[in-house]
C-alpha cells in the first residue's frame, strides 16, 4: 500500500447558480479502504461524486489521482484514470445480455466476438474471485435488481477501476441482497481496489467503511475514522445538533377494526397480476407496516386504497363497503369516507410542485365547503388562512403559503402533505414511504405526528422500504413478496433477518413461491448484518 | 427560488423577443430595398394613427383574443388545442343558422343566441377530438388539426348546396336580416357632425372579448373548475390522486376552449361580414396559438398580444397598400414574432436569467441560500 493516496480532492467548490452545492471540500481516501459519504438529500454528496466522475466542472480546487493532479472534463477520463461508478439507477440496456451491457462503450476493434469472448473471461474469473456470479447470457430485463447491479460493478471492473464509487446502493436491494454486495465491496477491498460509498443510511456506514465523511450543505463537516464514532454521533454530524434516531412511543391500544381488505386483486395495464389476493385488517389505534422490497405490490394496494387503481375483490370501512370499480372508487369519494392519503411520491402525486404551497394545501379537498365562498368562486383567502396555521402547526419552514411548493426541501415539502393529511383527522390514514428523501431532523418530526394521530385512535397504513422505518414506528408488521401477503409479524418480537428472508419471498414453510434470480443469491444460513 | 422576478417572465421576455423579431425584420426590409423606419411608419399611422385604423386594428384583435383564450384554455389542461380554425368555421355556421332562420326583432336579442349558437357549434366540433383523447388516447393534437380540414370541407359543402341562396354564384349565405346587425364602434363612437370609426368593422363584439377575458380569469384561478383544469395539467398523476377526473378535464377544456373559438364569428360573422362567407376565419385560430403562447395563456396577456397581432395584421395590409413591400413580407414579420415569443423563447430567457443571477450575486443579500437537493 503506498502513501499517496487514491483520491485527493482539495477545495472543491460548485455552485449551480445561487445555490452553493459544494463549498471548498477537501477529502482523502487511502487504497484499498472502503471510505463512506454520509449527508442528508441535497447535503451536495451526489454532485461532489459527479464532479470526480467528469459530469460536472467544479468552480474551483484540485483532483489527484494516485498522488498525481489529474482534471477529469468527462467521464471517458474518469474510466482512463481507474474510475468507476455504479449509479443509484442503473444505466444499463434493458435488452442487452448482461456479456454486451459489459462490453459495451468498451468494445476493441471493429469486431464484436473477440471483446465478448475477452469479457466472458473474465467474468468467469471475478464470479470465483468476488462472489459476483451473474449468468453472462441473461437479458438485464430477466435477471434481479441485485444482479443489475452487480453488472453495474462488473462494468467497472472491466474498465479496471481501482477506484468504486457507489451511489445509495442498497436503496433497491433485499436485506440480504445488501449483505451479498456487503461481501462483494470487501473482497474488492482485500484486492487492494478502492471504495467510496454515499448512503444516507447510518448503519450500513458502520457495517462496512472504515472511515466516513460527513457532508452537511455543501460543506464537509468531518471526516472521522468509522470505528472512533457511533450512529448517534454522526446523525448530530449530519443534522447540526442531537436527534433522537429510535421512535419514542407507547404500546398502542387498538380499538376497533376500521380498514378490513379481502382477497384484492390488482392487474396493472399489460395485464400482469401484481397483487395476489391480499387480505389484511387495519385496527384504530395502530400503525400496520407493510415491508418488501420496492414493486412487490405496495404502490397498487395504496393506490387502489387511496382510489386511483381498480381493482377486485372487497374493501370495508368501518363496515361499510367501497366501490373497487364504478363511479365512487376515485380519489374524492375516499375522502369523503374518511380516508387520507400520502403518497409514495410526493413529486408526482402529493403535490403539484408549480403550485404555491397554499394551492397544495387544498388539493385534493378542493370542494371542501369551507374553502368556496359562494357556489361558484373559492374563497383563496380562506385557504391561505388555512395553510398559514397548518404550516405553523407542522413547523414547514420557510412558513408562506404564497412560495412555490418546488422551493421548499424535501423534509418540508413532506410536512405540507403531511398537514394536509393529517389535518383533516381521517380515519384511516394511508402512509406511502414517509421519510424518502427527508433530512434526519424532519424525519423525528414526521415520525412523531404519526404516532400522534396513532394515539388518538386512528389507523395508519404504513408502507416503506426502509426497513429501520418499519421496525421502529409500525405495531404490527405484514411482509409483501410479488403481491402476495408472506407474513405478518408483531414488532418487537421479530428482527430484521426474519423479515428480510419473508422479503426475499421465503415463506414460514421455509420454501420460496418462486425461484426468482434475485432469490438465487439466498442460501440457507445466510449470515445476518453485523455477523 | 425563482431565478427572475414575475415581471421580468412576464414582460420583459416577450418585449425582447419581438424586438429582436422586428430588427430582424428591419433587415429582411433593407435586403428587399426598402427603407424600414418608413415602412413602420406606414404601419404605426396605418394601424393606430387613426381612429379608422384602430377599427381594424381592434376588429382583428377581437378575433385573437377570442381564438387566443381558447388556445389558453386548452393549455391550462395541457392540451394543445389547434384546431381553432375549424372550431371557429363550425361556430360561424352556428351563428348563420340563428340569424338566418331565427325573426330577431333588435340586436340585443340576436347577440346573446348567437353567441351561444357559435359556442354551441364551436364546442360540439371540439368534442369530439376531446372523446377521442380523453377515451382512446387519440393524440389531440394531431386530431385538432385534421379536424380543421374537415371543418374546411363541411364548410364548402354547406355553403354550396346546403345554405346558398337560390341563383346566386358565389358559395355564402345570404345577408342576415335587419334585426341581427351590431352595432360598429361607427354607430356607437360617432358624436356630432364627424363620424368616427368610419367604415372599420369593429363592433359590440369587442367588449363581449374583453368580458370573456375576466370571464376567462375567473374561471382559471377563482373556480373549483379551474383549480382542477390546472392540477391536472400540471400533473396527470397528481390529479388522479386527488380523484380529478382526466376524462372529465379533458373534455370540459376542450368544449370550453371550442366554445371560444367558435364565439369569434360573433365578430367575424355576425358582426362584419353579415352573412356567411367560406373565408370568415382568415387564419385566425392559428394566430390565437401565437397569442395564447405570447400572453402565456393568462387572459390578460392574451388580451395584450391580441393587440399586437391586430396591429400587425392591419399595419400589414396598410404595408402591402402604401408601399413596395410585398404583403407576403407581413407574413413572414409576423411569422418571426411567433419564432421569437413561441419556439425560441428559451433563446431569450436563458440569456436573461444569467444575467439576473450575476445582479442577484453582487447584490449583497443575507445567507438565505438554501442548498439544492442535487440527488
Amino acid at each position: 500500500m503506498s502513501d499517496a493516496p487514491a483520491i485527493e480532492l482539495k477545495g472543491i467548490s460548485k455552485a449551480f447558480g445561487p445555490v452553493q452545492a459544494n463549498k471548498d471540500i477537501s477529502i482523502r481516501v487511502m487504497p484499498g479502504t472502503i471510505h463512506g459519504i454520509i449527508g442528508e438529500n441535497g447535503a451536495g454528496k451526489s454532485t461532489l461524486m459527479s464532479i470526480l466522475y467528469g459530469f460536472y466542472k467544479a468552480d474551483s480546487g484540485q483532483v489527484f489521482i494516485n498522488g498525481k493532479e489529474t482534471t477529469i472534463p468527462d467521464s471517458q477520463a474518469a474510466i482512463a484514470a481507474g474510475i468507476g461508478m455504479v449509479f443509484q439507477h442503473f444505466k444499463l440496456v434493458e435488452n442487452f445480455t448482461v456479456l454486451e451491457n459489459v462490453v459495451l462503450g468498451a468494445e476493441e476493434g471493429g469486431r464484436l466476438m473477440p471483446s465478448l469472448s475477452k469479457a466472458r473471461k473474465l467474468l468467469t474469473e471475478l464470479a470465483d474471485e468476488y462472489e459476483l456470479n451473474v449468468d453472462p447470457d441473461k437479458k438485464i430485463e430477466d435477471i434481479g435488481v441485485g444482479m443489475q447491479q452487480r453488472v453495474e460493478i462488473l462494468k467497472a471492473l472491466y474498465r479496471k477501476a481501482e477506484i468504486l464509487i457507489l451511489d445509495e446502493p442498497t436503496g433497491v436491494l433485499t436485506p440480504s441482497e445488501a449483505d451479498h454486495l456487503f461481501r462483494i465491496l470487501k473482497g474488492l477491498k482485500d484486492e487492494g481496489k478502492t471504495i467510496i460509498l454515499i448512503t444516507h443510511k447510518l448503519r450500513e456506514i458502520m457495517d462496512v467503511t472504515d472511515t466516513v465523511s460527513v457532508m452537511r450543505r455543501g460543506e464537509m463537516t468531518a471526516t472521522v475514522k468509522t470505528k472512533e464514532t457511533s450512529p448517534e454521533h454522526l446523525a448530530e454530524l449530519m443534522v447540526g445538533r442531537k436527534v433522537l434516531l429510535r421512535v419514542d412511543k407507547k404500546p398502542a391500544t387498538p380499538y376497533a377494526k376500521v380498514l378490513e381488505v379481502k382477497n384484492l386483486r390488482v392487474k396493472d395495464d399489460a395485464g400482469v397480476e401484481r397483487l395476489k389476493g391480499v387480505s389484511l385488517d387495519v385496527h384504530g389505534g395502530e400503525i400496520v407496516g407493510i415491508a418488501g422490497v420496492a414493486g412487490n405490490g405496495q404502490s397498487e394496494l395504496l393506490e387502489v386504497l387511496g382510489g386511483y387503481r381498480k381493482a377486485k375483490g372487497n374493501v370495508m370501512i368501518n363496515g361499510e363497503p367501497i366501490d373497487l370499480t364504478g363511479r365512487k372508487s376515485d380519489g374524492q369519494s375516499r375522502r369523503a369516507k374518511g380516508i387520507a392519503h400520502v403518497p409514495e411520491d410526493r413529486h408526482r402525486e402529493g403535490l403539484i410542485l408549480d403550485f404555491q404551497a397554499w394551492e397544495n394545501i387544498a388539493f385534493g379537498y378542493h370542494n371542501d365547503p369551507a374553502y368556496q365562498k359562494n357556489r361558484w368562486l373559492m374563497d383563496n383567502r380562506a385557504i391561505r388562512q388555512d395553510t398559514a396555521d397548518k404550516m405553523k402547526r407542522f413547523d414547514v419552514r420557510p412558513p408562506n403559503p404564497h412560495l412555490t411548493a418546488k422551493n421548499f426541501s424535501g423534509g418540508n415539502q413532506q410536512k405540507i402533505v403531511l398537514a394536509r393529511e393529517i389535518e383533516r383527522n381521517p380515519e384511516l390514514l394511508l402512509v406511502g414511504q414517509p421519510t424518502r428523501g427527508v433530512d434526519i431532523g424532519a424525519i423525528e418530526f414526521i415520525h412523531q405526528q404519526l404516532v400522534a394521530l396513532r394515539d388518538r385512535g386512528k389507523a395508519i397504513l404504513l408502507v416503506s422500504v426502509e426497513l429501520d422505518e418499519i421496525m421502529s414506528l409500525a405495531d404490527r408488521i405484514i411482509v409483501m413478496f410479488d403481491g402476495q401477503i408472506m407474513g405478518e409479524r408483531i414488532a418487537g418480537q421479530t428482527d430484521e433477518r426474519e423479515l428480510g428472508l419473508l422479503m426475499a419471498g421465503v415463506t414460514d414453510t421455509g420454501r420460496s413461491p418462486l425461484a426468482q434470480g434475485s432469490t438465487g443469491a439466498m442460501r440457507v444460513g445466510n449470515p445476518g448484518r453485523g455477523a | 427560488m425563482d431565478v427572475m422576478p414575475k415581471w421580468a417572465d412576464a414582460l420583459l421576455i416577450p418585449l425582447i423577443s419581438i424586438l429582436i423579431a422586428f430588427a430582424i425584420s428591419a433587415g429582411v426590409i433593407v435586403a428587399i430595398g426598402e427603407d424600414p423606419v418608413a415602412a413602420l411608419n406606414t404601419m404605426v399611422t396605418g394601424a393606430l394613427g387613426s381612429s379608422y385604423g384602430w377599427g381594424y386594428t381592434l376588429y382583428y384583435t377581437t378575433n385573437f383574443i377570442f381564438t387566443g383564450l381558447a388556445v389558453a384554455v386548452a393549455f391550462h389542461a395541457r392540451m394543445f388545442n389547434i384546431g381553432g380554425e375549424g372550431q371557429a368555421m363550425l361556430g360561424g355556421v352556428g351563428v348563420a343558422l340563428v340569424c338566418l332562420f331565427i325573426p330577431f326583432p333588435h340586436w340585443i336579442l340576436a347577440l346573446p343566441v348567437a353567441l351561444i349558437g357559435g359556442a354551441l357549434f364551436g364546442a360540439a366540433w371540439a368534442a369530439i377530438p376531446a372523446y377521442l383523447q380523453a377515451k382512446r388516447g387519440s393524440h389531440i393534437v394531431i386530431t385538432t388539426i385534421m379536424f380543421n380540414f374537415i371543418a374546411g370541407s363541411l364548410l364548402v359543402f354547406l355553403l354550396v348546396e346546403v345554405l346558398k341562396p337560390a341563383g346566386a354564384m358565389d358559395p355564402a349565405t345570404a345577408k342576415f336580416p335587419e334585426g341581427t346587425h351590431l352595432p360598429t364602434f361607427q354607430d356607437m363612437f360617432s358624436f356630432g357632425e364627424k363620424p368616427a370609426f368610419r367604415g372599420a368593422p369593429a363592433n359590440v363584439t369587442f367588449f363581449i372579448a374583453l368580458l370573456s377575458c375576466f370571464a376567462v380569469w375567473l374561471l382559471i384561478w377563482r373556480t373549483r373548475l379551474g383549480y382542477a383544469i390546472r392540477a391536472y395539467g400540471h400533473s396527470e398523476p397528481a390529479a388522479l390522486y386527488a380523484g380529478i377526473s382526466p376524462t372529465r378535464i379533458i373534455m370540459i377544456a376542450m368544449l370550453i376552449s371550442g366554445g371560444l373559438s367558435g364565439m369569434m364569428a360573433i365578430n367575424a360573422v355576425m358582426g362584419e361580414a353579415e352573412r356567411l362567407v367560406l373565408n370568415s376565419v382568415e387564419g385566425a385560430g392559428f394566430i390565437g396559438i401565437a397569442v395564447a403562447l405570447m400572453g402565456r395563456s393568462h387572459p390578460l396577456g392574451v388580451l395584450l398580444a391580441a393587440l399586437l397581432f391586430g396591429f400587425l395584421y392591419q399595419g400589414g395590409a396598410e404595408l402591402s397598400l402604401w408601399t413596395n413591400v410585398p404583403r407576403e413580407l407581413i407574413v413572414v414579420i409576423q411569422a418571426l414574432v411567433i419564432l421569437f415569443t413561441g419556439a425560441l423563447d428559451n433563446m431569450v430567457r436563458i440569456p436573461l436569467e444569467k444575467l439576473f443571477l450575476m445582479f442577484r450575486r453582487k447584490s449583497p443579500e443575507p445567507a438565505t441560500t438554501v442548498v439544492k437537493p442535487a440527488e
